[in-house]
């Protein structure tokens, strides 16, 4: 709409300056002296979409780490059957999402306010400019587990009307990054405090692939600190994406 | 007078789209973290003859699959009955969190769509697509494949060479190699004998002993197990 009464005004200055011109023409004595035209530039403000974001807990008994979401246009932050980014490595083996949020193709990236525990849900906004091709992704791990990590790798937004809204349910991921041994002394989350990121990849191949779920040391895993109530099925979360804006 | 006609010419055209031949682009993907897929077959077929149902008895050709990865039985089958196939796309095993494409030109009456590929390691479970019916807008579509078991073997889960051929217990192979052997067998008393949703991988966390001879770290999944992509040109 702004940019329209721009171009109605620099059209206006334009119209006025001829008519001007065209007076000055009458009088024969005088030295035609032109008015410099002087357009006002036309400033075509960029767009933004605003998006709102809820993001519920499914499992049992995982906590899930603060979701993280990203706009981009081409590129996603992970990719199926790729090798995680150092950055998801991180989110997916410590829940710490800091680095991941500097993926250099971001158009934007927000992190939700802090982790969900189960059956929980935490709304996040993210903003970015209205594209062509404009894409969300999202990414969040499951705090009692090695490396296992639920979200979206691309939902396209690009068609998305304000109050419109996209509602899908999310899968395990492993992120290859990390063997699911599932001891005290490699869970990050509250069932052991154990470690959080450890840059060596020891898993069975390093990429990203749906995760096979935890054993626990009920179910035949004599050295794990999980118990069955930290197992997971599909799906574990939900997100609903509204335009808001 | 004009509103008849037109009615129905739009339910010819409808009726002639719903049997009309279609140019398919294929991609199926393995999403397990750990189990392999024998050779994957897929069939355009009609409403009859699919490549399993579930919840009734497999077939023997269906069984030759899921406990060998046998599929020369299936597609004999569906040679027979006028199927449209498009048989191993990844030329021998796909690996865990891989991708095959392929190309499938149907017939016209062909309008469903069957998938089937044995896991290994496993005693008869497969990835099963039963009569998924092509749109025929252009597009693509994605669907997504679970495991079931074929019902024809129980699941003891002890690594035995030779045991692919129907009727002989045990997994024929572990292609990742981390598979272990010594175990003294599982023992179910699961009763199903009709394809189902497979309960899963048991395993165990002794790869030289115990009950099974496959890992509890590596060999369970959740569903689903593949995603189909199709792109109806």
């Amino acid at each position: 709409m702004s940019s329209i009464n721009n171009l109605k005004k620099s059209a206006l200055v334009i119209m006025l300056a001829t008519a001007l011109a065209a007076c000055s023409d009458n009088d024969d004595n005088d030295p035609i002296i032109e008015e410099p035209v002087i357009e006002e530039p036309i400033v075509v403000e960029p767009v933004i979409s605003e998006f709102t974001i809820t993001f519920s807990n499914l499992t049992a008994g995982q906590p899930l780490s603060p979701l993280s979401v990203i706009a981009f246009e081409d590129e996603a932050p992970w990719t199926f059957g790729a090798p995680a980014s150092v950055g998801l490595e991180m989110l997916a083996e410590s829940g710490a999402n800091d680095e991941y949020l500097l993926f250099e193709d971001a158009l934007a990236a927000v992190s939700a306010e802090g982790g969900i525990g189960p059956g929980e849900t935490t709304t996040v906004t993210i903003s970015a400019e209205s594209l062509e091709t404009l894409n969300l992704s999202f990414a969040a791990m499951l705090g009692n587990t090695n490396d296992t990590f639920t979200g979206l790798s691309l939902v396209d937004v690009s068609t998305l009307e304000v109050g419109g809204s996209i509602t899908r349910t999310t899968v395990a991921y492993d992120a290859g990054t990390e063997a699911n041994t599932e001891t005290a002394e490699t869970v990050p989350g509250p069932a052991a405090s154990g470690e959080g990121f450890n840059p060596i990849r020891d898993d069975t191949a390093d990429i990203i692939a749906m995760h096979p779920g935890i054993v626990s040391n009920q179910d035949g895993l004599s050295t794990s600190v999980l118990g069955v109530e930290h197992k997971f099925d599909n799906p574990v979360s939900k997100i609903v994406i509204t335009r808001t804006q | 007078m004009k509103a008849s006609t037109f009615t129905i010419a739009t339910i010819l055209a409808a009726a002639s789209q719903s049997t009309m031949a279609a140019e398919l682009d294929l991609k199926i993907t393995n999403l397990t973290k750990g189990m392999h897929f024998t050779p994957v077959l897929i069939t355009a077929h009609n409403t009859e003859d699919k490549l399993f149902e579930v919840a009734t008895e497999a077939s023997s050709a269906l069984q030759a699959m899921a406990e060998g990865g046998d599929i020369a039985a299936l597609m004999a089958q569906a040679t027979a009955a006028g199927s449209d196939i498009a048989a191993n796309p990844a030329g021998g095993l796909l690996t865990p969190a891989t991708s095959a494409m392929t190309t499938l030109t149907t017939t016209d009456g062909n309008d469903y769509l069957s998938v089937t590929a044995m896991l290994l390691p496993t005693n008869d479970a497969f990835a099963g697509l039963d009569s998924w019916k092509i749109p025929t807008e252009a597009g693509t579509y994605t669907v997504y494949l679970n495991a079931y078991d074929a019902g024809t073997e129980q699941n003891n889960e002890l690594v035995v060479e030779g045991s692919g051929a129907p009727g002989v217990p045990g997994i024929p192979a572990a292609p990742g190699g981390d598979a272990g052997t010594g175990g003294a067998g599982i023992v179910s008393n699961d009763t199903n004998i009709n394809v189902h949703i497979h309960p899963g991988n048991l395993g165990d966390d002794d790869l030289t002993a115990g009950n099974s001879d496959v890992s509890n770290t590596v060999h369970r999944w959740l569903n689903p197990v593949a995603k189909l992509t199709v792109t109806v040109k």
